[in-house]
């Protein structure tokens, strides 16, 4: 049970980042969580969108380059110390976290993070084994 | 300047005896190769000349070029003239594949090289009162040891510093009072600079510098003069025909007299071949017609120069070539290293990345920048940063092991280089080289 994230290159430049979340727009694509990783020259941008393979579509029209990666969302308490949590469990199983990123829905009694790991299967069984959901592009789509 | 020469009968030599002297050397030097090298002789018969041809410098047109793709498909022995037992060194351009050039040398042909070398120290006033600081590159590259062995002919206190660490390389000119600087031009202006921001001028002693290897402009020499309080020669060879001193400069600083004794220059016009006459711009060809080892006919270097054979003040009477005024080919000088945009495109195939690429080079502070913009592919991105990071990374040591120097990778979006009707415009130089 995962989700997917499309990643797309940007450019270190003005307007760079505009370039891509305008195509966006303009095709009715939702953005729903977002982060961004840079070196000086260029940067990552990763996101979780309503239509994912409608997003990519678009981005490949303008010219970008992006690619898919199917990425875990756990669903955690909205409050102090569940983010603590989620990561101690997978450090203490030996898993090692790429990057990670956080956001919220309407839902207000959670806050979900997207983590990136070399083997999704081997870190969700972990998060169920210690009670913390993890939820699915299913999921994701009756919360907006 | 009292008038030197170290050759003084053959640097003087009346223009008819040097020609004399060359057709006769042209004739015994295509026997040579017809007799030595098969893969000239090839060209030759392919042309229908043979020796019997070549009565003289005036049949020298009849030749068959030589140009860089021919030293590619006759690597590495294909034009050696000599046994490898007489042979004694190779020296060779940077760029370990592609457009590497190995050249061969027997005694005869490295004492040569180096008279050249001494004419051209003692063209700006070298004697063996001086103390000649080396601060070419040594090794494989030939300015190094061409300008160090035209040194101990001369009977200088030679220097072998090698290039870099400036610290060392002022600190060693300070005290042993270092008279001769050779380097190439881009870093003598680098040490003027250091010297002047370090307030370190009264502590040295130099009074004339021999900058080659790279194409500079006046404005640059005046600029070294002034920080360095010498006078700046330019120096032109290359690794094909032997190394430094093919031609050099001498005190009237108006271009570089070829060594005529050894080489026998023509223009041509690029495009059809065509020999031009005195005075027009176009191809340098050099004839090299007394190295034995690695005797080259007719080879095309590419630069566009002027020949010029007015009596020159300081005495010589050999014809004079001008600052080379362009390539023929896209050819770049990077920190005096050969660079062609078409060993970056055969990099990025190899890496599995696009040939979507663009080179800049510009010269800060008299320092030669060289930036090549990348376009991220759908191969090489990934939603990983240090996926993405190692890749420019390898990209990065991969390019320096083709080129010999070290670029600065920029990965830029999709599409984003310059495209001009269609083309992608693959080089842009900052640098204003030629004036």
């Amino acid at each position: 049970m995962t989700v997917k994230q499309i990643s797309v290159f940007i450019e270190n430049k003005i307007g760079g980042l505009d370039d891509i979340t305008a195509s966006l727009a303009n095709a009715g694509i939702n953005i729903r969580a977002l982060s961004i990783a840079e070196t000086s020259d260029f940067g990552i941008l990763r996101l979780i969108v309503d239509d994912v393979f409608k997003a990519g579509n678009v981005l490949k029209e303008a010219g970008h380059v992006y690619s898919l990666t199917d990425v875990v969302a756990v669903a955690g308490e909205d409050k102090p110390g569940s983010i603590a949590k989620i990561v101690s469990v997978l450090a203490k199983e030996g898993i090692s976290l790429e990057y990670a990123y956080a956001f919220f829905t309407r839902n207000r009694d959670y806050a979900y993070m997207i983590i990136r790991v070399e083997d999704n299967d081997a870190a969700i069984k972990i998060l169920r084994n210690n009670n913390i959901p993890v939820i699915g592009d299913e999921d994701l789509a009756k919360m907006w | 300047m009292e008038k030197r020469y170290y050759q003084p009968e053959i640097e003087t030599m009346p223009v008819d005896q040097i020609k004399a002297l060359q057709s006769e050397r042209l004739v015994k030097q295509v026997k040579h190769v017809w007799e030595n090298v098969p893969y000239y002789r090839a060209k030759m018969e392919e042309k229908g000349v043979t020796p019997d041809d070549i009565k003289g410098i005036e049949d020298l047109h009849k030749l068959p070029f030589l140009t860089k793709d021919d030293l590619r498909d006759a690597y590495p022995y294909g034009l050696l003239g000599k046994p490898l037992k007489e042979c004694v060194r190779i020296q060779s351009t940077s760029g370990t594949t592609g457009r590497r050039v190995v050249a061969f040398y027997t005694q005869h042909d490295i004492d040569l090289w180096e008279d050249c070398c001494a004419r051209a120290i003692t063209a700006v006033g070298g004697t063996d009162e001086d103390v000649v600081q080396v601060a070419y590159g040594y090794g494989l590259f030939t300015g190094g040891p061409g300008l160090n062995g035209g040194s101990h002919k001369v009977g200088c206190l030679t220097v072998p510093m090698s290039s870099g660490n400036t610290d060392r390389q002022v600190q060693f000119m300070a005290d042993l009072e270092s008279t001769i600087l050779c380097c190439t031009p881009s870093y003598a202006a680098y040490i003027g600079e250091y010297i002047e921001e370090k307030g370190l001028k009264d502590t040295i002693k130099l009074k004339a510098g021999i900058f080659g290897a790279e194409a500079w402009t006046e404005e640059m020499r005046h600029d070294i003069q002034e920080k360095l309080g010498i006078k700046a020669y330019d120096i032109y060879g290359l690794t094909e025909t032997s190394g430094p001193g093919v031609a050099f400069e001498c005190e009237a600083q108006t271009g570089m007299h070829i060594n005529e004794d050894h080489f026998i220059a023509e223009i041509i016009d690029s495009k059809t071949g065509e020999v031009l006459p005195e005075g027009e711009k176009g191809e340098l060809v050099f004839t090299s017609i007394t190295k034995e080892a690695f005797p080259l006919l007719r080879y095309r270097t590419k630069d566009l120069c002027i020949l010029n054979r007015k009596p020159c003040s300081c005495g010589r009477t050999h014809i004079k070539m001008s600052k080379p005024l362009g390539r023929s080919d896209d050819m770049l000088i990077i920190r005096g290293v050969n660079v062609f945009p078409s060993q970056i495109e055969t990099v990025l195939l190899n890496e599995g990345m696009t040939p979507n690429y663009q080179i800049i080079v510009d010269r800060v502070n008299n320092n030669d920048t060289f930036d090549i913009n990348v376009e991220m592919s759908q191969e090489m991105f990934s939603d990983n940063m240090a996926k993405i990071t190692e890749k420019e990374k390898q990209l990065v040591e991969s390019l320096k092991s083709m080129l010999g120097i070290q670029a600065k990778v920029h990965l830029v979006a999709p599409k984003s280089i310059v495209r001009s009707e269609g083309k992608a415009v693959r080089v842009i130089d900052k640098r204003k080289l030629y004036g």
